[in-house]
């Protein structure tokens, strides 16, 4: 039954395993087992950024194909929720219009580009991705009166989703039983199925012709698959993927600007959360992206304190500062192309 | 059975389209310059336009061209160029703030003075840093595309975090020397004498660089190895060496390409390499990888169209270079000028 769950992709590690079950027991009760209002973000941060960084697993390191706009995608979706939050009033619906729309808009995009790039050279792909994305963000920050430009949108989710919702009297487990804990668990639900959704991609003949592409593109040519048909294929499923991660991220900040989804700082995060974890395995994913929200939310205070205890010695201090993590996971990210291409779970599962 | 078909040999001059082709991509330079010259109004502010056209468009070849060459030759793909341009700018710039007594003075020699040192000093700082960048980002990862985006694209995270360390977090704003400020007055169009001089300069390195790769050894060796690079090492041209010359050229070329461009911007950013990628991709792209021609070509076109875009529909610009590469691509789908055979 578990097995099934899991398309048969088993951890194949104990410690992993572990790992993972820990990670599954938090974010599956992070309104309980941590109540306050920056730990709940931050679980739910997690739980997007999974299936965001497995969406992008999902080219890079099954498809072996490198993109630069995953995060114009997971801003389709959300800028979707938003708009259609906007103009149809709040409601379930207008969410579930946003975010298909912003879906079937972001997998047709893709398959676009896909044709275009795919089908010459799969490099160029990398660079025509980053050209069109950035693209895409400038016209976003143009169009400011239909997307809010640089301040970006904010919006009215459903009431029913609201702190002021309550759903039960008094409290459930000594949290309070409102909407807020519902958004939670519409995030955590929606993410873990979307989650199991590609590992069961991932585990299907699709997914095993994928990475006889990445392996060897021309054999798997002349074995008789198209290559570029699964390749364009998986472009698209992973930014229609992308566009529905970016949809809860909508749901879950009630706002959307180009900062939050469509920087190029996201796109280096998505990158560095990837090959941390482990390219080509969806655990890898869930590793990778809790281990850098997590970071990102408190290693900064542990970098800033290292920052002070060498405050007195030249050019270490300003190396330190925390507005200087992304320096250190640059080299973290670079040595770890090197020397542990698989990432965290490759080296686990002892490849 | 049939008879074999009679042997009628005809001689048929080329037709028109047929001798033409070859020149195809020149033309298109030419003919979105009568575009322009059709759609713009007045005729001043179309000179105008196209000067700063084409002075952005031999910027964006002069970062371009290190990058297509060095994947020519290595197949090797770059995303941290732009971390060369980067470094070039706030070197140059540095320089130039240090020089501020040459710069400020109204003597046109002095300015050039000074504004070589700070392009030769900027040159200088991105080839060696090119040497050591190929040394210990690029060169463990030959012959791995994947691993080569994602390491160059670390290295360039990495550089941009240790010039806002070295330099400060905050934009730096400079002046140009001050007789390269104003403009002089042509036909009734004001032209900026700075984009002048970047258009005279990027003229200078595409001629020395076409003369270079024409007509010497090293050009030859070079065009060979993007050839057919395992038939030059089997003559006995140790390809490897050259292409680390070419590939500190290339980041020197980049260096250059940012002082030229922080100081047609006024102001420089850690960031302004990688945002300068974008068109310099674009270029590439609709160029041919690996080609120096189309290079100078795609680089001239962008900068065209951007410019005359920029004018009659501001907001469409950038998509319009965007447009223009997808127009390319469905044309020639290797670039304009496909040099490297797919490998």
């Amino acid at each position: 039954m578990l097995k099934t769950l899991v398309s048969g992709d088993t951890p194949r590690s104990p410690i992993l395993l572990a790992t993972l079950i820990v990670i599954l027991i938090c974010l599956a009760f992070a309104p309980f087992l941590f109540p306050g209002v920056r730990s709940v973000d931050t679980a739910a941060r997690i739980c997007i950024f999974i299936v965001l960084v497995a969406s992008y697993d999902l080219l890079l390191g099954y498809g072996g194909i490198v993109s630069f706009a995953h995060t114009m995608f997971f801003g389709l979706g959300a800028y979707g929720v938003a708009l259609a939050s906007t103009h149809m009033g709040r409601g379930f619906d207008a969410l579930l219009v946003g975010s298909v729309a912003g879906a079937g808009l972001a997998a047709l995009l893709a398959l676009v580009i896909g044709l275009f790039s795919l089908r010459v050279r799969a490099i160029f792909f990398a660079m025509i991705t980053l050209a069109v994305a950035s693209a895409v963000a400038v016209l976003v920050s143009q169009l400011s009166t239909l997307t809010g430009g640089e301040d970006g949108l904010s919006f009215k989710i459903p009431r029913a989703l609201g702190p002021a919702f309550k759903f039960m009297d008094g409290e459930l487990f000594g949290v309070k039983a409102n909407g807020k804990l519902l958004k939670y668990y519409l995030v955590f639900i929606s993410c873990f199925v979307l989650f199991l959704l590609m590992l069961r991609v991932v585990n299907s003949p699709f997914g095993r012709v994928l990475q006889a592409i990445r392996e060897n593109d021309f054999r798997a040519e002349a074995i008789g698959y198209r290559v570029v048909h699964y390749r364009v294929a998986a472009t698209c499923l992973s930014a229609a993927i992308a566009a529905l991660a970016g949809a809860l991220y909508a749901v879950w900040l009630r706002y959307v600007g180009p900062d939050t989804t469509l920087s190029m700082e996201i796109m280096i995060d998505i990158l560095l959360m990837v090959v941390i974890g482990g390219m080509g395995t969806m655990y890898g994913a869930v590793i990778g992206a809790t281990l850098f929200v997590l970071a990102q939310n408190y290693l900064q205070n542990v970098l800033s304190l290292a920052g002070e205890s060498v405050s007195t010695l030249p050019l270490l201090p300003d190396l330190l500062n925390a507005d200087r993590w992304l320096l250190w996971l640059g080299v973290l990210f670079i040595l770890s192309v090197y020397f542990f291409p698989t990432g965290i779970v490759g080296r686990l599962r002892g490849k | 059975m049939t008879a074999a078909p009679k042997h009628a040999p005809t001689m048929a001059q080329m037709s028109l389209p047929e001798r033409l082709a070859p020149y195809a991509p020149i033309l298109l330079v030419v003919g979105l310059v009568i575009a322009g010259f059709v759609a713009i109004p007045a005729t001043s502010s179309w000179l105008t336009l196209t000067v700063s056209g084409l002075a952005m468009g031999m910027m964006i070849f002069i970062m371009a061209s290190g990058l297509t060459l060095v994947f020519g030759l290595m197949d090797v793909i770059n995303f941290g160029h732009g971390a060369f341009v980067s470094v070039g700018a706030f070197v140059g710039v540095s320089f130039l703030l240090l020089l501020e007594h040459m710069t400020g003075a109204p003597n046109l020699l002095w300015n050039l003075t000074a504004l070589m040192v700070a392009i030769i000093g900027a040159m200088a700082a991105t080839g060696l840093m090119g040497y050591a960048f190929e040394r210990v980002i690029v060169k463990p990862v030959y012959g791995h595309h994947l691993k080569q985006i994602l390491v160059t694209m670390g290295g360039l995270i990495v550089v941009e975090q240790l010039i806002i360390v070295l330099w400060g977090p905050e934009e730096i704003y400079i002046t140009r020397p001050e007789s390269l400020k104003g403009a002089i007055t042509f036909a009734g169009a004001a032209l900026e004498k700075y984009r002048l001089v970047a258009v005279g300069i990027g003229l200078v390195v595409f001629l020395a660089m076409r003369y270079t790769l024409r007509r010497t050894k090293i050009g030859l060796i070079v065009r060979a190895g993007v050839e057919n690079g395992e038939m030059v090492q089997a003559l006995g041209y140790n390809l490897r060496m050259v292409f680390i010359g070419v590939f500190v050229a290339g980041s020197a070329l980049a260096g250059l390409g940012g002082v030229l461009w922080g100081l047609y911007q006024e102001v420089i950013t850690a960031h302004m390499g990688n945002q300068t990628m974008i068109l310099v991709f674009i270029v590439v792209i609709i160029g041919g990888l690996g080609s120096v021609e189309g290079c100078f070509i795609g680089a001239l076109m962008v900068g065209l169209l951007q410019n005359y875009v920029a004018f009659l529909e501001p907001k469409a610009a950038l998509i319009s270079n965007i447009a223009l590469m997808v127009a390319i691509l469905m044309w020639r789908p290797m670039g304009m000028i496909p040099v490297v055979k797919a490998k």
